[in-house]
């Protein structure tokens, strides 16, 4: 089996509001998967769908294979969007709580806490109040909460929000090695720099359809459009303008550099390569800087919701 | 059913280490007693008050029916006007001034009249009244040529001995046995819903509002969270009413010992000693014991457990529902009123329908609703009813009972992950279709 997570043509209504229709993605083994859309697209939907708190009303989800039963839920690990703690209960009673619903022994649950608060240098939170936490560290509990059964499967929904930088790297770390250590990660959210850099595999909703999915890479090479961003030292910079103008399509491009250059960006025609544009440039100026112009996750992104939103 | 075990583990120790709640368990056995104390402290002032009362009987028919005892002295005024009398007795310091003018013993009753100060209290002219009722019959009678002594001899005091058709004995003093059995339980089921079934509302909207609820829901069904929590509370709710009773009992104890107060000693309770002196009273606690004895211990304490378990679950499991609609307490009072209407119904009709007639028709059909059964029927129970339709009631219950736990789950499930917008009715009823 390729795919830990399979989700076949689900569909969901509350009411006459649809919240996913007819959705499939396919989350393979080991990748961390972003999961991304607009507020309101039906992220959250799908993915408590998949941890059982709501039933969709038709489609399939498969784990490893199998459908989706109610002991799966002991293999997920989940930290929503929403997440909190009880105000009242300290600390370490608290995650054991949370640990032993989630099928942990008491006495397992106690020893990984034991080694997982050392490990984040938060042992001496354990006999803390949870009001007394700030939000920062209160999401490191939820953290160690969340991946303390060892699930298969993970499932993040805005993991970073309501950290500082550094924690979050922190986090960004952990997530990082236990990918490594064999586990499937979904990625639910807004913040495209943290899929530029984390995800391999991601899927778009929007108006509770998907619009796209796939490798990151593959989906990037789909959306390139071959344009170049080139800086060019020369004596004459409008004349050297309207001279590439004539072979290629030219727009003024603004980038940081160190000498007086003419900057634009440049886009190949069908039939033209890289060396094309190399060559003919090395002719008529040196050039300081040539870099191909990668769309971000981001411009993906928006440019994907723009072209289905109308 | 482990997690089940869990969660009713969590909920009971949550509430159990809350300080509010040892606070509440602790402090209201002592403010019951303190203020059953200082009422009984009161009345006792009230009462050693002594009280004065000026008597001005011109027609001398009062002589020797009014005997000063400890709490009232009466003073005769002798041979004088009005007037005199009116300005003697608030000279005096009296209470009031009763005036017996001189009229034939035929129409004096009508021109009697009592002059206080201040309204006299309607027992104290009671009192003054059947006294004086008592005299001019007894004149009355006299100057017809009655023997007094005569009708004394033969005043007879009747007891009934009251006996079912199968030879069970009861009495009137079984039936308010009878009567105080059914209106404590059910009086206890109303407070007990209405406190704890508060507790567990609130207790799952702050799981809303510490936005735990869905990492919960992730590990384990809804509906197992409201059991436990349904469960737990509860338990925490059994063990505060326990020890309120063991408390209040100590320190009732305690303090009848050590403070002299003696809870016993209302006026009320007075009156009816001095009632009770008259008759004869061995017989009676005898039968007390025996009527005690003769009711249907086993029956009731079964059927106790059992509707009161019933009624409990059914009822809590709205409230959880209603906590689990809403995002705070402003707003659950819409819902919360047609929860609370019929257990006040319930307890109307317990009240003026039941202990009248046990076995009316209104009794009999309100036994059998479901959200009034369980309070009716355990004030019906103790005046005797089949088994055949406490097992009836008890079924229709349970039946109902889990219709409201699957209602009460769907609202619950959908309600917990909904945050912002007041639900209204119509959106309660789209959920259960989600």
């Amino acid at each position: 089996m390729k795919d830990l997570l399979e989700v076949l043509e689900v569909s969901k209504n509350f009411g006459d509001f649809q919240a996913l229709s007819n959705v499939s993605i396919k989350v393979p083994k080991h990748s961390i998967f972003g999961l991304l859309g607009p507020n309101g697209a039906g992220k959250t939907t799908l993915i408590r769908i998949v941890n059982q708190i709501t039933m969709p009303d038709s489609g399939q989800v498969f784990i490893d294979g199998a459908p989706l039963e109610l002991h799966h839920v002991q293999q997920i690990g989940y930290l929503p969007e929403e997440r909190g703690l009880y105000k009242s209960m300290k600390v370490g009673e608290q995650a054991l709580y949370l640990a032993q619903l989630k099928g942990l022994s008491y006495n397992v649950a106690k020893n990984r806490l034991k080694h997982w608060f050392e490990k984040l240098e938060i042992s001496h939170w354990w006999d803390k109040k949870t009001q007394e936490l700030s939000k920062g560290m209160a999401q490191k509990i939820q953290f160690v909460v969340t991946v303390l059964h060892r699930p298969k499967l993970l499932i993040f929904d805005e993991p970073f929000s309501g950290f500082d930088p550094i924690n979050a790297n922190l986090i960004k770390d952990e997530i990082l090695q236990l990918r490594d250590e064999g586990a499937t990660v979904i990625f639910s959210t807004h913040r495209m720099e943290s899929v530029e850099e984390l995800c391999d595999h991601i899927a778009l909703i929007h108006e509770s359809k998907k619009i796209l999915d796939g490798k990151l890479v593959d989906i990037k090479r789909q959306y390139k459009t071959n344009s170049f961003e080139v800086g060019l030292s020369t004596s004459n910079k409008n004349q050297l303008k309207r001279l590439i103008a004539e072979r290629f399509d030219v727009t003024n491009a603004d980038f940081k550099s160190l000498g007086d250059d003419l900057k634009l960006n440049v886009k190949l025609g069908s039939g033209d390569r890289s060396d094309d544009l190399l060559a003919f440039l090395s002719q008529n100026a040196s050039i300081n800087h040539y870099k191909e112009l990668i769309p971000t996750a981001s411009e993906i992104f928006i440019q994907t919701v723009k072209n289905n939103g109308l | 059913m482990n997690h089940l075990i869990l969660i009713i583990k969590r909920e009971y120790l949550a509430k159990v280490k809350n300080k509010s709640f040892i606070l509440m368990t602790f402090l209201t056995p002592l403010i019951m007693v303190g203020l059953i104390a200082l009422v009984t402290y009161l009345t006792s002032v009230n009462n050693e008050k002594v009280r004065t009362i000026s008597v001005l009987d011109q027609a001398g028919f009062l002589k020797g029916a009014l005997v000063s005892n400890d709490y009232t002295i009466y003073h005769y005024l002798e041979s004088m006007d009005l007037e005199t009398a009116k300005t003697l007795s608030s000279q005096n310091n009296s209470y009031g001034l009763l005036y017996i003018p001189n009229h034939p013993l035929d129409s004096v009753s009508k021109h009697i009249k009592f002059l206080s100060e201040e309204a006299p209290s309607l027992t104290f002219v009671t009192g003054l009244e059947s006294k004086i009722e008592i005299r001019l019959k007894e004149l009355k009678l006299e100057k017809a040529g009655v023997d007094l002594s005569k009708i004394k001899a033969a005043k007879t005091y009747v007891n009934l001995n009251q006996q079912s058709y199968e030879g069970v004995k009861t009495s009137k003093t079984g039936s308010f046995m009878k009567l105080g059995f059914g209106v404590l339980s059910g009086y206890l089921l109303f407070m007990f819903i209405i406190i704890y079934g508060n507790l567990i509302m609130r207790s799952v909207i702050e799981e809303k509002t510490s936005r735990i609820i869905e990492i919960i829901v992730s590990s384990v069904k809804p509906i197992q969270l409201m059991l436990g929590k349904i469960f737990g509370t509860s338990l925490a709710g059994i063990t505060q009413f326990a020890l309120w009773i063991v408390l209040l009992g100590l320190l009732m104890t305690a303090a009848s010992f050590f403070l002299g107060v003696d809870f016993s000693a209302t006026p009320q309770n007075d009156m009816m000693t001095e009632a009770l002196n008259n008759q004869v009273v061995n017989s009676e606690i005898q039968g007390l014991i025996n009527d005690l004895w003769g009711l249907p211990i086993f029956n009731l304490i079964i059927a106790f457990i059992l509707f009161f378990a019933g009624g409990y679950l059914l009822y809590s499991s709205l409230y959880a529902a209603i906590g689990a609609a809403v995002d705070n307490e402003t707003d659950t009072q819409q819902f919360i009123l047609p929860v609370i209407m019929p257990l006040i119904l319930a307890f109307y009709v317990g009240f003026f329908t039941v202990l009248e007639d046990p076995h009316g028709s209104i009794s009999i059909v309100f036994s059998y609703i479901p959200f009034t059964s369980p309070i009716v029927m355990l004030m019906r129970i103790p005046f005797g009813v089949p088994l055949w339709e406490q097992l009836l009631s008890l079924t229709v219950l349970v039946i109902t009972f889990v219709i409201t736990v699957w209602v009460a789950a769907k609202i619950y499930r959908v309600g917990i992950l909904m945050y912002g917008k007041k639900p209204s009715y119509r959106d309660l009823v789209k959920w259960l279709k989600y």
